[in-house]
């Protein structure tokens, strides 16, 4: 060795670990600080008030109502995506006819799977603007298609009655196509003898898909369900650009509440920080939820 | 993926099976017809809006407004041109041309380096200061917003692309380190060896062996940060507010749909939609397998 590992490790460690520490690392601690203080804006002073945000969050009906959407979209997002996307990947991987009972893809589970996975590689930017444009009441695609089929259709993101389920639909939307990639790259490392031996024993497809797909697939359902998760509790980027909470608040997601309290037309920073500090602690805690939930012995085929 | 297609079809080994074979061959047909169908279906829902922002894109705004489904009555490119120089597209592309690149150079040079270094070398500290990293992974970005917004202007970096660059590359670090730490520990530790051996320096073994041997994961990472990058709002939008000149192509999207409110001018948006999804369909269709990979190793690790 011509010469230590140190002057190595210094310099590969020292960039990687500033850059983190200055732009990462002490953002967050001081976002709990911040989260204490009553700041208003640029230079007013920040004075600490204690948990006195905290104890005023409680009572905000606006955060409130931006929680219990989060908690619709956490309640469904991930089951309708997940069950969506093991369902087309069930179809991709195993929907094909050839042999008498053999397992194989439908024909063109290339182009199938290619076109599912587009949106997932669109900017979420393009996608909450162009459907906002589906979406449109008067030269949307899907109000001039509903009434040229005679039926009367509603305003879409103007009515509180259906926003929320428009802007829903479109989280879905963009995401099932990334997970029937995923399941079906985990449904192809099964070894085929498996499917082989179930299907000898005279399974039908469904208890095929339930008995052995799922239970095996059970690792990946699980992530996905924790990334899913904690995409159900932001959804900044799409209710800002596609209603910005509107109409009445009833599209409101705890992100876009933030946003708005910090640099909307107010400047609350010690407010917004804490309603960052709870986003954390939400975050943190579905994550650790859904890990412990999903919960199962790890079966091993290899 | 249909690694399944050579399957071998079971022998027909007792005649007892003859029995049970013909309800399962009309499951099978009645499976099929279904999958098509909601397979089909699935792919509509996926590419209609797709192909209505294309066509619309070459619409007049009458058309528009008059048939949302009718075709348009010829190739108006002047539409795509008002979007890409009227409402500054194609500046707003370049710039974010230029971030994205900066960025992701930043993201994978640190990421493998420091990556590199949990991966391969006994330090004090090593645990503590990875763990460090990966921590980072749990942290909704909107809990640092207001902190980093001030970082940021206290650095002089606000409305700049090297402020953009610099936290980019910053928030990417958790995963690409996870993600090529793991990486690098899956490498043979007998080449590193050999080379040390041979009198090869630390420095050197890290860019002329290392490196190259981690390029299979380099490309997924890479590919995983330029889509996270390309895509990114939320950041420029509170470090880039200002100056509109230099704003990144996600803001002038966002710019357009709200002027296109008031100004009616759709054509001009479906266009610059159309501008903005045009390149990432291209290089989508050339490299599909490796974006592909790309994106779903980080979950499948």
């Amino acid at each position: 060795m011509k010469h230590g590992k140190y002057p190595l490790i210094a310099t590969f460690l020292v960039p990687p670990v500033l850059l983190y520490v200055v732009f990462v690392v002490s953002p967050y601690l001081q976002a709990f600080q911040i989260s204490t203080t009553d700041w208003l804006g640029y230079s007013a002073e920040a004075n600490p008030v204690g948990l006195a945000n905290f104890k005023a969050l409680w009572h905000d009906d606006y955060v409130w109502n931006a929680l219990k959407n989060n908690a619709i979209l956490l309640a469904l997002v991930p089951v309708l995506t997940i069950v969506l996307g093991l369902f087309f990947a069930t179809m991709l991987n195993m929907g094909g006819r050839k042999g008498r009972a053999g397992v194989t893809g439908v024909r063109g589970s290339a182009v199938y799977r290619t076109v599912y996975f587009f949106p997932q590689v669109l900017s979420v930017v393009i996608i909450a603007l162009l459907w906002k444009e589906v979406y449109h009441p008067s030269k949307g695609l899907l109000t001039s298609a509903m009434n040229a089929v005679g039926l009367s259709a509603p305003t879409w993101l103007g009515d509180p009655r259906t926003a929320f389920w428009c802007v829903l639909a479109v989280m879905i939307w963009s995401n099932v196509g990334f997970y029937v990639v995923l399941f079906g790259a985990a449904m192809a490392s099964v070894p085929k003898e498996i499917y082989e031996a179930v299907m000898l024993d005279g399974a039908s497809r469904l208890t095929t898909l339930w008995k052995v797909t799922i239970p095996l697939l059970w690792d990946t359902v699980q992530v996905a369900w924790v990334y899913l998760a904690i995409f159900a509790l932001d959804g900044f980027i799409l209710v800002q650009l596609m209603t910005n909470g509107a109409p009445n608040f009833s599209t409101d997601v705890i992100g876009v509440r933030m946003y708005d309290t910090a640099f909307g037309t107010e400047t609350k920073f010690g407010y917004a920080s804490a309603i960052g500090v709870v986003m954390f602690f939400l975050t943190l805690s579905v994550a650790v939820l859904a890990l412990r939930m999903g919960k199962r012995d790890r079966i091993e085929y290899s | 993926m249909t690694t399944l297609d050579n399957l071998a079809p079971p022998a027909p080994a007792a005649p007892a099976t003859a029995r049970a074979d013909a309800p399962i061959r009309r499951e099978l047909g009645v499976v099929n017809v279904l999958s098509h169908g909601f397979l089909l279906f699935w792919g509509a829902v996926t590419v209609l809006p797709l192909l209505w922002m294309v066509i619309s894109s070459f619409k007049s705004n009458a058309e528009i407004l008059a048939d949302p489904w009718g075709l348009p009555g010829a190739l108006r490119f002047d539409n795509w041109a008002r979007a890409w120089t009227g409402a500054h597209i194609g500046q707003y592309f370049l710039n974010s041309l230029v971030v994205v690149t900066g960025s992701v150079t930043l993201t994978m040079l640190t990421g493998a380096t420091a990556a590199y270094v949990f991966a391969r070398y006994e330090f004090r500290g090593r645990q503590l200061l990875y763990y460090l990293f990966v921590g980072g992974l749990m942290f909704p970005v909107f809990l640092a917003l207001v902190p980093l917004f001030f970082v940021v202007r206290n650095a002089g970096l606000f409305n700049t692309w090297t402020g953009l660059i610099l936290v980019y590359a910053a928030y990417s670090l958790p995963f690409t380190v996870f993600f090529l730490t793991a990486f690098f520990r899956t490498l043979p530790t007998s080449v590193a060896e050999a080379a040390l051996v041979d009198g090869c320096g630390h420095f050197r073994l890290f860019f002329q062996v290392m490196l190259p041997m981690a390029r299979p994961g380099m490309i997924s990472l890479g590919i995983f940060n330029f889509l996270n990058h390309w895509n990114q709002f939320l950041l420029p939008q509170v470090l880039m507010q200002g100056d509109e000149s230099k704003w990144v192509l996600a803001q002038g999207l966002a710019a357009l749909s709200v002027d296109q409110g008031y100004a009616g001018d759709y054509a001009q948006l479906f266009a610059g939609l159309t501008i903005a999804v045009v390149p990432v369909l291209l290089v989508y269709v050339a490299f599909q397998r490796q974006v592909q990979s790309g994106l779903t190793a980080g979950q499948l690790k």
